[in-house]
């Protein structure tokens, strides 16, 4: 499995609340809570993001509330991979169970900037920045991660499996 | 290597001997709990399995406070999919208007969350239970709709930092102070992943109420977990509250700690959280330039408890809320809410020019009843203080305690109490 996008740069401790307003949670449809998504830290964003596109952050990203929606905008949005120097703890946990991929990486956040041209291969999790021609080496995704996302979700995932 | 109390809970619940940091663990669940804003999201996906049953309607806490009263069609639909569902599975703690409260006052009130318990709820602020000295923790919806369906979660067990507090806070200083403090001194990833254990002699000196604060703000620093050692006073709570027995865990004198802190509670002053983080800290002695303010919010799962709500009234007592100032008052339950009407304290906060209003998490979370304008700035007691929490993008938060929320309220900028003559 691979992802290939563009890069959206941030920086640290981007919480769930800018990700996906609280003003929006009255609605839990990914494509209405994807119309809002990073609105209150990049109103570009959403006018801009491609499918396939990838987020880029510092420390700490997805901090705060422990909303699930804030994972399901990104993907909805079209994000095909999440790379940060690292990640709250309740985000991380919701994006693999909602199967939006999602790589901590201290290099890659140093070494990559907004509007990259970025590549990710989650056998290897090698990082290949095209447009600066560098590469760095994130965690591979264990097959169970990689079985998650293909299903789209941790209930489906469970549910092919029998468990 | 010894055990920390965390560690210690986590491998009773999974049947394990012992436990170590990083070690992946499937423990059994003593209470799983939702709102109106996790639980439609965990619904839907509990659709996607076969069977249509959850594991416990006993240890299954669902609690409309987000949006409610309703504030719009929308969430009047969100917490119709949620009734529905109670009724149809039969839900023993099930609450909605009338019953309700705010989950983390609630949980702890109607004696659902004891020590011991393997705790794990679709809010980050489901840590707020770490004070009765159970492992709690804050979740997504998804794996909320996998502990309803099988009564199980996987966790990572965490390692910790052990915070030892001494001494004894002085009059104005409560435990809205002494969490502040410690996420101004570690930062809000000081704890990412980890357990925050509070031990020392300082903790007698801290109300279960403080403690409920400081367990509940623990998130704020990026823990998984906040936990305090079983005493007297919190015995005397679960005594008081629940019926259910209590397990007490402690953690082994050669357990490992990732970093040890110490906190002098008597050297702690009033502080607030500056926009936009909550370890933007200052105590009030710091701040040089006059903080005008706009409005006050005195409640939340933080500081929405009784004792919240008397710190606050004398204050308020015989005094005005300066003219052009809102005043805020959310009681976190219908209990506190009836303590503080038996109690006179709404009469003081509605004769000193407050609104009261029934429990909600509404404006902490800038969902309704207090929702912030361009440029306006707030006083709260409430948790967070990102950009645009509590409204405009281009809104203010300053995160305080009751003490100090009440005193701004009446000078119209942050203030501590003594400068009231307090």
């Amino acid at each position: 499995m691979r992802a290939n996008g563009t890069v959206f740069k941030y920086g640290s401790n981007v919480d769930t609340d800018v990700i996906i307003p609280a003003r929006y949670l009255n609605s839990s449809d990914p494509s209405e809570l994807a119309q809002h998504c990073m609105e209150d830290i990049d109103k570009d964003f959403i006018h801009k993001v491609k499918k396939g596109d990838i987020i880029v952050a510092d420390k700490n990203f997805g901090c705060g509330s422990s909303r699930e929606h804030a994972p399901i905008a990104i993907k909805a949005a079209g994000v095909s991979c999440v790379i940060a120097e690292t990640f709250a703890r309740i985000f991380y946990r919701n994006a693999i169970n909602i199967g939006l991929p999602i790589i901590e990486c201290p290099e890659a956040s140093r070494g990559i900037e907004n509007g990259d041209q970025v590549e990710v291969d989650f056998d290897s999790g090698m990082i290949y920045n095209r447009t600066k021609g560098t590469e760095f080496k994130g965690q591979a995704f264990p097959e169970f991660m990689q079985k998650i996302i293909a299903a789209e979700g941790l209930v489906n995932y469970v549910n092919s499996t029998g468990i | 290597m010894g055990m920390t109390m965390t560690q210690k809970i986590l491998a009773a619940a999974a049947g394990l001997p012992s436990v170590e940091a990083g070690q992946l663990i499937e423990a059994d669940l003593d209470l799983v709990l939702g709102n109106d804003i996790t639980s439609p999201v965990a619904i839907h996906e509990m659709d996607k399995f076969k069977e249509d049953k959850v594991f416990d309607k006993d240890k299954i806490a669902l609690v409309m406070d987000h949006f409610i009263p309703n504030k719009d069609i929308k969430s009047a639909e969100h917490c119709k999919c949620v009734r529905e569902f109670a009724a149809r599975h039969e839900i023993t703690n099930y609450f909605d208007v009338g019953e309700m409260g705010i989950e983390h006052a609630l949980v702890p009130e109607k004696g659902l969350a004891v020590a011991g318990d393997v705790i794990i709820g679709a809010d980050s602020h489901t840590c707020t239970y770490g004070a009765l000295g159970a492992f709690s923790t804050g979740v997504g919806s998804t794996d909320m709709a996998a502990g309803m369906a099988t009564g199980r979660a996987w966790f990572k067990v965490p390692s910790a930092l052990r915070i030892t507090l001494t001494g004894k806070p002085s009059r104005w200083v409560s435990g809205k102070d002494v969490i502040l403090h410690l996420i101004g001194m570690i930062g809000v990833d000081g704890a990412l992943y980890k357990s925050l254990e509070f031990v020392g002699d300082g903790v007698e000196n801290l109300s279960m109420d403080d403690r409920f604060t400081i367990a509940n703000m623990a998130i704020e620093a990026g823990a998984k977990n906040g936990i305090f050692p079983v005493d007297e006073k919190a015995a005397a709570y679960m005594k008081e509250h629940s019926k259910r027995a209590y397990k007490v865990y402690e953690a082994d004198a050669d357990a490992a700690y990732d970093e040890e802190y110490t906190i002098d509670l008597a050297a702690l002053k009033p502080t607030v959280a500056f926009p936009h983080l909550p370890e933007n800290t200052k105590t009030v002695d710091e701040i040089t330039e006059d903080v005008v303010i706009d409005q006050v919010v005195i409640g939340s799962c933080t500081n929405g408890r009784i004792s919240d709500l008397r710190t606050a009234a004398e204050i308020l007592k015989g005094r005005k809320v300066k003219k052009g100032i809102r005043c805020i008052v959310i009681p976190a339950t219908q209990a506190v809410y009836l303590q503080a009407m038996d109690e006179g304290l709404l009469r003081t906060f509605i004769e000193a020019g407050a609104v009261v209003s029934t429990p909600t998490c509404g404006p902490c979370l800038g969902g309704y009843m207090g929702i912030l304008a361009d440029k306006e700035r707030c006083v709260s007691t409430t948790n967070r203080n990102f950009v645009g929490r509590m409204g405009h993008v281009g809104s203010e938060v300053y995160l305080a305690s009751p003490a100090v929320a009440a005193a701004s309220a009446v000078t119209g900028k942050i203030s501590a109490p003594d400068e009231l003559g307090l």
